[in-house]
C-alpha cells in the first residue's frame, strides 16, 4: 500500500527519489497529529432541506441525527402562515466519541406552498449568495485568525412521491441551484410507493434530471476497488428513497423505529424498506467531508471568480468601488480601502475638533451672559437701595421738621405759660399796691 | 288475507283520511319506474380534480371496477404535463343487473401543476358552466328530444394532498369558487402515507379549514330535506374527507383475492374498512346518493345558473323563440314538480311587463 503510494508521487514528480529509511523516523504520525487537533478544533456542517411543506423534511432531520431539533411542540406549517419563503436558521452543538460538530440546518419554510410560486427559489439563492459573500469578506480581512464557516455544503431537495415524475418547481428550482450549492435529491414519504413504483419513479427522475442537464451532487471516485463498489450501489440507487420516523415500535421483540400501520410496520433502518441507511451512512459517515470539500472547491470558488471579476470588469460593478476606472488586484484594493480608512479617520478629527470649538464658544458665550445678568442685577439692587436711602431721608427731614414745629409750639406753649405766670404774679403784686 | 294487507297498505298511503275500499295497485308505479329506467339507462357525470401523481385515475378505476380512466384509454403514464389546464372526458357504458350506465369520467390534468397556479380553476369552472349552457339551449329550444343528453357534471371529486399538516392555499381557492357551481366530494388521497392517528388528526384539521373557508361540500347542509336526512347525512359529514387508497391489482390475502398495494412490510387492503375509507366512498357515492347527486345538481345547481342567465339576458333568450305568446310567457312560469327552493329563483325572475 504504502509502496504504491509513493510510486505515485514519484509518477507525478520524476525528479524526486525515493529514499529508504536507515531508521525510524517518526513522521507516520502526522496523520495522527492531523486527527488530533482537528478534533480539538470540532467540525462545523450546515446542511439545508428544501421541500413542499408536509413532506417530512423535519421528521428526518429529526431521524438523522437522532435529535429532537424539531421538538413535537414546533408549529406545523399550518401554523406557520408565511406569504413569502423564510429562511430559518437552527445550530445544534452534537457531541460523541470526543468529536463535536456544530450542526446548522436550514429551513425554508413557505416553499412551494403559495398559488403562485414563480421566485419562491429567490430568497434562498440569496441567503446561499450572502453566505458566501461573508466568508469571502472573511478571507479578505486582515485578521484572519476567527474564519467562521457557515456556508451552506449540501441542499437536500425533497420530491413528492407522485410516482409519475419531476414537477416544473423541481426541475425550475434544482437548474438554478445547482451551480451554487451540492443538491441531493431526495423521493420524501417513499412508504407511499411499492417497490415496482419507487423504481420507475426513481428511473423517471434520473432521466428528467439528465434531461435537463441538471448537475447533482457527484460520489467521488475513489482508486480503492471495495469503495467504489459502495458508491455504484449508491449511485443505481440514487435518487434516494427515505422515510423518516422517531417513534420506536416492537417488532418481532426487536425495538425498531418505524411508522404502524394498520397492515405492518414501515422500519426506517431497515434497506428493503426504505433508503435511509444509505443516506445516513452517506452524508454523515463518509461523504460529509467531501461535501465541504466540494462546496469549498467548486461552489465557492465559482462564486469568488464571479464577484472578483464583477470588481475589475469596467462597465458594470455592483460593489463599493463605485466609479473606479482603472484594473486593480485585490491587493491594491486592500491599499485603496486603507487610504479611505486613513482619510475617513482625519474627516473624523477635524469634524470633532469643529464640534469642540463650538462648544467651547458656547460656552463663553454662556458665562458671558450670565456675567451680563449679574451685572444688570446689581445695579438694578443698588438703584433699589438709593431710592430707600432717598426715602428714608425724606421721612427723616419731615420728622425733624415736625420736631422743630413742636419744639417751637412748646416753647411758645413755655412762654405763655410764663407770660401768664407773670402776670399773675403782676397782678397779685399790683393789689397788694 | 290479502286484501288485509293490502287494506293496511291504502290506510297508509292515504294522508287525507279517506281509506281505501280494496287494492288498487297505485304501489305499481314504483316497477313502473323500474323498469322504464332500466330499459333507458341513465347518465352520470363524474369530474376528477387535484394535481398530478395523487392517484386520481386509479381511484375511478377502482371504484367502477373497470377502465375507465382516461389513463387506460391511451393516455400514457409518464405523458407530460401540459402548461395549462386540459379537460378530457372519457365516456364508457356500464351494465350491472340489466341497468345501464353511461358513465363520463372528466379528467383535469395540468390542474395545480404548474409553477404559478393563478387562475388554474378558470377552465374548469368555464367547462361545467358549458354544459349547463348546453342543457339550457336544449330546454328552450321549441322542438326539443324527448330525452335531453345530460353532460352536466354531477359530482366532482376534489383530491387533496397527504400532507399531514392542512390544506393548501389552492385547494382552499377551488372549493371556495366552485362549491356553489357544482357538488364538491373532497377526497384524501394516497391514505396509505398517513398512519391512523395521523389520518384521523389530518381529517378534522382538514374539516375545520373547510367549515372556516365558509364551504359547502357535498352533502350540503341547507339541502337536507327532513329530519331522517339530516341524521344520515350528518353522519356522512363527521366522516368525511374520506381517505382512501385505489388500487386496480389483486392480491392474495388470508385465501381471498382482495384489490391492494403490496409493500415491503404488507399488503394495504383497498376495500377493508380498517385499512382505509374507500369503501365508505364507494358505498356513499354509489350505492346510496348517487340518484341525489344528481337531483341537487339538476335541482340546484343548474337552477342557479338558468336564473343567472335570465336575469342577464333574457330579451335574448325570448328573442330566440318566436313571438308567441305562450312560450314567453313558458319561460317565466315557475315549472312544477320542483323544489321550492328554485320556485323562489324563478319568481325573481318574473317580468309582469312581459
Amino acid at each position: 500500500m504504502v509502496g504504491r503510494r509513493c510510486s505515485s508521487v514519484r509518477d507525478k514528480n520524476p525528479l524526486l527519489q525515493q529514499k529508504n529509511l536507515e531508521g525510524y523516523v517518526g513522521f507516520a504520525s502526522l496523520p495522527n497529529q492531523v486527527y488530533r487537533k482537528s478534533v480539538k478544533r470540532g467540525f462545523e456542517f450546515t446542511l439545508m432541506v428544501v421541500g413542499e411543506s408536509g413532506l417530512g423534511k423535519s421528521t428526518l432531520i429529526n431521524s438523522l441525527f437522532l435529535t429532537d431539533l424539531y421538538s413535537a411542540e414546533y408549529p406545523g406549517p399550518s401554523h406557520r402562515i408565511k406569504k413569502t419563503v423564510q429562511v430559518e436558521q437552527a445550530k445544534v452543538l452534537v457531541k460523541e466519541g470526543g468529536v463535536q460538530l456544530l450542526l446548522t440546518i436550514v429551513d425554508t419554510p413557505g416553499f412551494g406552498d403559495a398559488v403562485d410560486n414563480s421566485n419562491c427559489w429567490q430568497p434562498i439563492i440569496d441567503h446561499i449568495d450572502s453566505k458566501f459573500e461573508d466568508y469571502l469578506n472573511s478571507e479578505s480581512r486582515v485578521n484572519r485568525r476567527q474564519m467562521p464557516d457557515s456556508r451552506i455544503h449540501c441542499c437536500l431537495y425533497f420530491i413528492a412521491p407522485s410516482g409519475h415524475g419531476l414537477k416544473p418547481l423541481d426541475i425550475e428550482f434544482m437548474k438554478r441551484l445547482h451551480e451554487k450549492v451540492n443538491v441531493i435529491p431526495l423521493i420524501a414519504k417513499a412508504d407511499t410507493l411499492t417497490p415496482e413504483e419507487c423504481q420507475q419513479f426513481k428511473k423517471q427522475i434520473m432521466r428528467e434530471i439528465q434531461e435537463h442537464k441538471i448537475k447533482i451532487y457527484e460520489f467521488p471516485e475513489t482508486d480503492d476497488e471495495e469503495e467504489n463498489k459502495l458508491v455504484k450501489k449508491i449511485k443505481d440507487k440514487l435518487p434516494l428513497a427515505v422515510v423518516g420516523s422517531n417513534t420506536i415500535i416492537e417488532v418481532n421483540s426487536k425495538r425498531v423505529r418505524g411508522r404502524q400501520y394498520p397492515w405492518g410496520v414501515a422500519e426506517v433502518e431497515n434497506s428493503d424498506h426504505c433508503d435511509f441507511t444509505i443516506l445516513r451512512d452517506m452524508l454523515i459517515r463518509t461523504h460529509m467531508q467531501d461535501l465541504k470539500d466540494v462546496t469549498n472547491n467548486v461552489h465557492y470558488e465559482n462564486y469568488r471568480s464571479r464577484k472578483l471579476a464583477a470588481v475589475t470588469y469596467n462597465g458594470v460593478d455592483n460593489n463599493r468601488a463605485k466609479g473606479q476606472l482603472s484594473t486593480k488586484s485585490p491587493l491594491a484594493q486592500m491599499e485603496e480601502e486603507r487610504r479611505e480608512h486613513v482619510t475617513k479617520m482625519k474627516k473624523m478629527e477635524m469634524e470633532m475638533e469643529q464640534v469642540f470649538e463650538m462648544k467651547v464658544k458656547e460656552k463663553v458665550q454662556k458665562l458671558k451672559d450670565s456675567e451680563a445678568e449679574l451685572q444688570r442685577r446689581h445695579e438694578q439692587m443698588k438703584k433699589n437701595l438709593e431710592a430707600q436711602h432717598k426715602e428714608l431721608e425724606e421721612k427723616r427731614r419731615v420728622f425733624e421738621e415736625e420736631r422743630a414745629n413742636w419744639e417751637a409750639q412748646q416753647r411758645l406753649e413755655q412762654q405763655k405759660l410764663e407770660a401768664s405766670r407773670t402776670l399773675e404774679k403782676n397782678k397779685k403784686k399790683g393789689k397788694i399796691f | 288475507k290479502l286484501t288485509n294487507s293490502h287494506a293496511h297498505g291504502g290506510s297508509h298511503s292515504s294522508g287525507s283520511g279517506s281509506t281505501l275500499l280494496g287494492y288498487i295497485g297505485i304501489d305499481t308505479i314504483i316497477e313502473q319506474m323500474r323498469k322504464k329506467t332500466m330499459k333507458t339507462g341513465f347518465d352520470f357525470n363524474i369530474m376528477v380534480v387535484g394535481h398530478s401523481g395523487l392517484g386520481k385515475s386509479t381511484l375511478v378505476n377502482t371504484l367502477f371496477k373497470s377502465q375507465v380512466s382516461r389513463k387506460s384509454a391511451g393516455w400514457a403514464r409518464d405523458d407530460k404535463i401540459p402548461k395549462t389546464v386540459d379537460i378530457k372526458a372519457v365516456s364508457h357504458v356500464l351494465e350491472e343487473g340489466g341497468v345501464k350506465m353511461k358513465l363520463t369520467v372528466v379528467d383535469t390534468p395540468g390542474f395545480g401543476d404548474q409553477i404559478n397556479n393563478d387562475n388554474c380553476w378558470e377552465p374548469i369552472s368555464k367547462y361545467i358552466n358549458e354544459q349547463y349552457e348546453k342543457f339550457l339551449k336544449e330546454e328552450v329550444n321549441i322542438t326539443r328530444k324527448k330525452r335531453i343528453p345530460d353532460t352536466r357534471v354531477h359530482c366532482c371529486l376534489y383530491f387533496i394532498s397527504p400532507t399531514g399538516h392542512s390544506l393548501r392555499q389552492l385547494d382552499v381557492e377551488f372549493m371556495k369558487r366552485l362549491s356553489h357551481s357544482v357538488n364538491i366530494i373532497p377526497v384524501i388521497a394516497k391514505a396509505d402515507t398517513m398512519t391512523i392517528e395521523e389520518r384521523q388528526d389530518f381529517k378534522q384539521r382538514v374539516r375545520k379549514e373547510l367549515e372556516m373557508g365558509g364551504i359547502e361540500f357535498y352533502p350540503q347542509k341547507e339541502f337536507d330535506e327532513d329530519m331522517e336526512d339530516k341524521s344520515d347525512n350528518d353522519k356522512i359529514r363527521e366522516a368525511m374527507p374520506f381517505a382512501v387508497v385505489g388500487s386496480d391489482k389483486e392480491y392474495q390475502v388470508n385465501g381471498k383475492r382482495v384489490l391492494g398495494r403490496k409493500t415491503a412490510w404488507g399488503i394495504v387492503e383497498v376495500e377493508n374498512p380498517n385499512h382505509c375509507e374507500f369503501a365508505q366512498l364507494r358505498d356513499f357515492l354509489i350505492r346510496s346518493h348517487l340518484q341525489d347527486l344528481k337531483e341537487v345538481t339538476h335541482n340546484i345547481h343548474y337552477e342557479t345558473y338558468r336564473a343567472k342567465r335570465l336575469n342577464e339576458n333574457g330579451a335574448v333568450l325570448a328573442l330566440l323563440c318566436p313571438p308567441s305568446p305562450t312560450n314567453e310567457i313558458y319561460l317565466m312560469f315557475p315549472r312544477p314538480f320542483y323544489v321550492s327552493f328554485c320556485i323562489y329563483n324563478i319568481v325573481c325572475v318574473h317580468r309582469p311587463a312581459y
